[in-house]
């Protein structure tokens, strides 16, 4: 039997070069305005973070008790807080926390949901009926309260809360990504996979993990808002970020009581969630389609 | 090694299912042999079998709830059956290959073509991206692919029901198999690409050597492409034959009766009702105690209440029926 033509016939500049997935995708994600117009967002935002004490001439935590809620002005862009902190600078420094705290816990919940998922929905039997019921227990349990059990019993630090979100957040993914599983291994192109004699992790790895990553990349541009409305609560509970630290769910928090005195120190902060739960959902939705083959042509 | 042995010998093969109301023997003492460089084909009903014989022969068959037994599949004179999962994944895909009914959803719609159809490579040669490429390649020529250097990058919606049961076929092929099972591979295709198709297969079977199984319920196809036939009525082989001795002598009343449901393009049978087997595949689950056959049988005997033997009919030909043992009552009429 000889199927293969001599590898020496092909001549060199001949080697096919194979396109490259990112740059397809990158394209595809380029076409997409809303798209770009979240990334240019959040770029910004990131940049407006990191360079905060060198953009802004104020210092977030100088408290000036004869500027108390000042309005908008030429020095103060939105106005001073009750302490004459200037908003926009405590924005840009909440920032910090507030981006942070929206996506690693959420990175983390995605990893530890979609390998358990994956698992339990492939391998099904007793592993999958060990995480499924792992993840009932998640889920029954009040979130809040298992959050706030976590930051209480290990100090309030921003590593805790990272911790207690990601074990509030993976069950939820891993339920999601279980069904899909369930679904996907029924697929006659899986069947296919085990005729050639892939194994069971490889047909994990490389056939069920990438048809499951539209729907993390929803899951995950969702779940960023979500964490920083957790961390937000938390905060707000005072459990969470600690005053002087500034994060925007507890800017606003602190704000509403001056609502009538000085709008902006409640209602920036929340335009700011507001821009950026928007941006990542424009990012999401501009990833989910460009990683879809079938919207590339 | 005699290159006359068969590629492939299956022996006693029963594949069992377990569930709610009891075990259901799917197939029952199932023997067959593939010669080398032949295409043999498996015929039958839905539910009789065949499907369940490739995927038996694979090791796919679902567990814990099916179970297969043989007392030997000879592969080239390596008993297959009774290896562990792992040697059986070893030989899947590098020296029995399988290719589905469905070219539209038996590729990964995520990933690129080339990337699956070079997946045997990387699994049983551990060849790196690049040789994986360039055997795709060649592959995609063998396969007749047109334009096989702008494909390689394509996704499976790109390409066309053919074009996608070509690529299956390369997939097949691409580890050199001794054996390829097809299982119903044009019945999802349109009539030209169905012809196409056999053709590709046919060719590849005169220049590569492949040997091959051709499951089909479509004695058409059988009569196209087959150099030996099986033909399976619940769960059992029912007749045995040479290709042209099948068409010409059909020995068991289910084998005349599938010939005779074949549709007829002559005027004068258009005018009468196309002729049909009356009754149903039974539930295997509530087998009739004779011949499987008898309940839908336009000759059933007294004998029929007892389950038949294969019985010789002719050189290398053989049917499960009664109608051939000795001294039994001929209907009349009926040729020996």
């Amino acid at each position: 039997m000889t199927l293969s033509a001599d590898p020496a016939a092909i001549p060199e500049s001949e080697t096919i070069e194979e396109a490259s997935f990112l740059r397809d995708t990158m394209r595809a994600f380029r076409r997409n305005r809303m798209a770009m117009v979240g990334l240019a967002f959040v770029v910004l935002l990131v940049l407006g973070a990191v360079f905060a004490p060198w953009i802004s001439p104020h210092d977030p935590y100088r408290v000036e008790l004869d500027e108390q809620l000042l309005p908008m002005s030429a020095t103060y862009w939105l106005g001073t807080d009750n302490f004459g902190r200037d908003v926009l600078t405590r924005i840009l420094y909440g920032a910090r926390i507030s981006l942070v705290v929206g996506i690693v816990p959420s990175l983390v919940s995605m990893a530890i949901g979609t390998v358990l998922g994956i698992l339990s929905g492939y391998i099904g039997g007793k592993t999958d009926f060990v995480v499924m019921r792992l993840a009932d227990m998640m889920i029954a349990f009040p979130s809040l309260l298992l959050a706030m059990v976590v930051m209480y019993t290990l100090g309030a630090n921003l590593l805790n809360i990272f911790l207690a979100l990601a074990l509030v957040g993976w069950a939820s993914v891993a339920r999601v990504v279980r069904s899909q599983t369930l679904a996907l291994r029924e697929k006659e192109f899986i069947e296919a996979a085990r005729a050639n004699g892939t194994s069971r992790a490889a047909i994990m790895v490389s056939h069920i993990f990438p048809n499951v990553v539209p729907t993390l990349i929803v899951l995950f541009s969702l779940s960023i808002p979500e964490a920083i409305m957790w961390e937000s609560s938390l905060s707000f509970l005072g459990v969470g970020v600690q005053p002087p630290e500034a994060s925007w769910g507890l800017l606003v928090a602190k704000g509403k009581e001056y609502m009538f005195q000085a709008p902006a120190v409640a209602i920036a902060p929340g335009v700011a969630i507001l821009l950026t739960v928007m941006a990542f959902n424009f990012i999401g939705d501009g990833l989910r389609d460009a990683l879809d083959p079938s919207m590339k042509d | 090694m005699n290159v006359n042995d068969p590629i492939l010998s299956v022996r006693g093969l029963r594949t069992e299912f377990s569930g709610d109301r009891g075990d259901v023997r799917v197939l029952d003492d199932v023997a067959f042999d593939v010669g080398r460089g032949k295409i043999v084909g498996l015929v039958g009903e839905s539910g009789s079998g065949k499907s369940m014989t490739a995927l038996s022969l694979m090791g796919l068959v679902p567990r814990p709830q099916g179970s297969v037994s043989a007392s030997s599949i000879l592969l080239d004179g390596q008993d297959i059956s009774k290896l562990d999962p792992a040697a059986m994944r070893r030989i899947r895909g590098r020296d029995i290959a399988m290719v589905f009914q469905e070219p539209m959803t038996s590729l990964n719609p995520v990933r690129k073509v080339w990337e699956q159809v070079g997946e045997p490579l990387a699994i049983h040669q551990g060849l790196g991206r690049k040789a994986i490429r360039k055997r795709v390649l060649d592959m995609f020529e063998l396969v007749g692919i047109p334009e096989p250097r702008t494909r390689l990058d394509a996704y499976p919606h790109q390409l066309s029901g053919g074009l996608r049961q070509r690529a299956m076929i390369a997939m097949g092929l691409i580890c050199e198999p001794k054996l390829l099972i097809a299982d119903e591979p044009t019945t999802a295709l349109d009539v030209t690409t169905q012809a196409q198709i056999l053709a590709l297969m046919r060719d590849l079977r005169d220049r590569v050597g492949t040997s091959i199984i051709m499951i089909t319920h479509d004695l058409g196809i059988i009569a196209e492409m087959c150099d030996e036939v099986n033909v399976m009525y619940a769960g059992q082989m029912v007749e045995q034959a040479d290709v042209f001795d099948l068409f010409e002598r059909p020995s068991h009343p289910y084998t005349r009766g599938l010939l005779a449901s074949i549709p007829r393009a002559t005027v004068a049978r258009a005018a009468r009702r196309m002729p049909s087997i009356p009754g149903m595949v039974p539930n295997l689950a509530r087998l009739p105690p004779g011949c499987r056959f008898a309940p839908r049988c336009g000759e059933v005997m007294a004998q029929c209440h007892r389950p038949p033997d294969l019985l010789s009919v002719g050189d290398g030909h053989a049917a499960r029926c009664w109608l051939h043992a000795a001294g039994a009552v001929l209907p009349e009429g009926e040729m020996r």
